[in-house]
């Protein structure tokens, strides 16, 4: 097997009193899709920043590319393409003009990065908008610039911090597409998340973060076999209810969350468990049986949901 | 180790190599001025226009208007006075190109740094913090010199300037002076979070104050002595003296144009000094 893009060891990041990031191990293989997946405030994004070398770790161990970012930064760097949680585009210039800057602090003359603007800008679906203002661009599609601009060093690993909060779906959907096409092509990607959703449509392995610390690690698949049941049976009985009538339910399924606003019930079979609360004489308001997610996984974990 | 393949949607398009990664490291600074540039230029009349008109309005106003009413000589060359716009002119000069630097080491930084955040992607790429803060540099230096230029050119249309080959000079002084208002500036600038208010407070409480009393339109011993110490501690003055000097041959012991030199080196160090620590701790 090749040497990890990415190799951590007891990563430690503190401000202060702070521990940010505590003492997490993980690593990346070459090709791979690798996913942070966590609520905000998780140490994601610190995290993210280390890896992208541009702030110094507190303590432990990080190769990024066989390279310590300490010493390295500019090296790695180089070789990375990054997608910022917030976007960075220069609204002074218009959006081939971007791509053509930003091409330039890698060194990149002008005609290729011309040549690599073009190409990218079809990439993203924006060629129509090559001699468009930045701030005339819908949210999507300034992502999809950041994106395409990410790319203009042909990098050997793409990071994504949050790549699609803030976007409706139909903008989420296209710019799930287009990573999807770059994976395809055996892309090292790595990005950071609290949408489930996104978790298991791009990354083939994720670590679940929480207070700086890694709670688990796999697949997506293989987290939920691991940390929940096949099936999840969604039962609300209005708000003042919900905890009195969970008491009664105990025993039934496999575990049981009580939420705020509905109680979840864990189990292989949804349809058996809501035998059994009919049998129990209760009448939910609604109720629901569906497959277990990462957010199951994640307030299994946790205790609580990702999305707060 | 075995390379991980490259992100690559251009079918055709070679890695980028390690030497134009080298070379990206090492131009940094010109990158970031190169993107400067390209910024100014969507707002070139702004630049083209307060680069033309201040000098024009400034000259035209004194020497026509001003310079009419005023019976005593308030500049002396070697040989005896000098007109009154002639006087004034390297100062104006000066003050011009302090004003870029209250725009460009202002507003840009906490653009770059907040507003539009454009820092934090530079910051993504190979070019290290020093690098951004020598890139804003050399761009508002080089707007600077093309309004020290022009201001130049419209002295030498007036005749408001001496006659001597150090007139050439005055457009170098005009950057210094603007970077020795200017950097300590930036360095402020960039230690800022938000703006709330405190760049048109620069404007109102420490450059128009400066402007006024640092022997912009009258020599400093015009004032009152318990003024004085605001020409010794203002760019401004300094810079314009050192005008003078070149201009129309003001005399001046060599110990006060070294005086005057050594205070505009000093901040203008200073500032970017403290504008590389500032920009490193904020971006890293």
């Amino acid at each position: 097997m090749s040497e990890p893009v990415v190799s951590a060891q007891s990563l430690t990041k503190k401000y202060g009193d702070f521990t940010a990031v505590d003492a997490i191990d993980f690593e990346v293989a070459p090709g791979e899709s690798f996913g942070l997946l966590g609520p905000n405030g998780a140490g994601k994004s610190t995290t993210m920043r280390m890896v992208g070398a541009v702030s110094a770790r507190s303590g432990g161990e990080l190769r990024v590319l066989g390279l310590d970012p300490d010493a390295h930064g500019p090296q790695i760097r180089a070789q990375l393409g990054v997608v910022p949680q917030e976007d960075n585009l220069d609204a002074e210039l218009r959006v081939r003009d971007n791509l053509i800057v930003y091409g330039r602090y890698f060194g990149l003359s002008r005609a290729v990065c011309a040549k690599r603007a073009d190409e990218l800008l079809d990439f993203a679906q924006l060629t129509e908008k090559a001699r468009a203002k930045v701030d005339d661009l819908s949210g999507g599609m300034k992502r999809r610039l950041t994106i395409a601009r990410a790319l203009i060093n042909t990098p050997r690993v793409l990071m994504l911090d949050e790549p699609t909060t803030g976007l409706d779906p139909q903008a989420r959907h296209v710019l799930w597409d287009r990573l999807f096409r770059l994976k395809e092509q055996g892309t090292t990607l790595i990005l950071t998340t609290h949408y489930m959703d996104e978790a298991e449509q791009l990354c083939d392995r994720l670590v679940v973060v929480d207070h700086g610390r890694i709670m688990a690690e796999g697949s997506p698949a293989s987290l939920i076999r691991e940390y929940s049941s096949r099936e999840v049976v969604e039962l609300r009985f209005g708000s003042e209810r919900n905890a009195q009538v969970a008491e009664q339910l105990a025993g039934v399924g496999d575990r049981i969350e009580v939420l705020p606003d509905r109680i979840l019930i864990y189990t292989p079979s949804g349809e058996e468990v809501l035998e059994q609360v009919t049998h129990e004489g209760l009448h939910p308001t609604t109720s629901l049986i569906r497959r277990s997610s990462l957010e199951d996984v994640f307030l299994r974990l946790t205790g609580r949901s990702l999305i707060e | 180790m075995s390379a991980p393949p490259r992100v690559n949607p251009l079918t055709d398009a070679e890695p980028t190599p390690v030497a134009a990664t080298a070379r990206g490291a090492r131009r940094g600074a010109l990158y970031v001025a190169e993107h400067q540039f390209r910024a100014m230029f969507h707002y070139k009349w702004t630049v083209v226009m307060t680069g033309v008109g201040t000098p024009l309005f400034y000259l035209l106003g004194i020497g026509l208007g001003l310079a009419t009413l005023l019976d005593a000589d308030v500049g002396q060359g070697p040989g005896g006075a000098v007109p009154y716009v002639v006087f004034v002119a390297p100062a104006l000069m000066v003050s011009a190109a302090v004003s870029v630097a209250t725009e460009e080491f202002t507003y840009t930084v906490m653009s770059g740094f907040k507003w539009r955040r454009v820092f934090w992607g530079i910051n993504a790429t190979p070019v290290e913090p020093p690098q951004i803060v020598s890139g804003l540099v050399i761009a508002v230096a080089a707007r600077m010199l093309f309004g020290s230029l022009l201001y130049l050119a419209l002295m030498l249309a007036f005749g408001a300037v001496g006659t001597g080959w150090t007139i050439w000079l005055l457009p170098v002084v005009g950057v210094l002076g603007g970077l020795a208002f200017g950097l300590p500036l930036l360095a402020y600038a960039s230690s800022l979070k938000d703006d709330s208010g405190q760049f048109a407070a620069v404007q109102r409480f420490v450059f128009t104050p400066l402007f006024l009393f640092s022997g912009t339109f009258y020599p400093l011993e015009a004032l009152p002595s318990a003024l004085h110490w605001i020409g010794w501690i203002s760019p401004l003055w300094h810079a314009s003296q050192l005008g003078r000097v070149l201009s129309f041959g003001m005399p001046t012991p060599g110990w006060l144009v070294a005086v005057h030199l050594l205070a505009l080196l000093a901040l203008a160090t200073l500032g970017w000094v403290l504008a590389r620590r500032i920009f490193t701790r904020r971006l890293r």
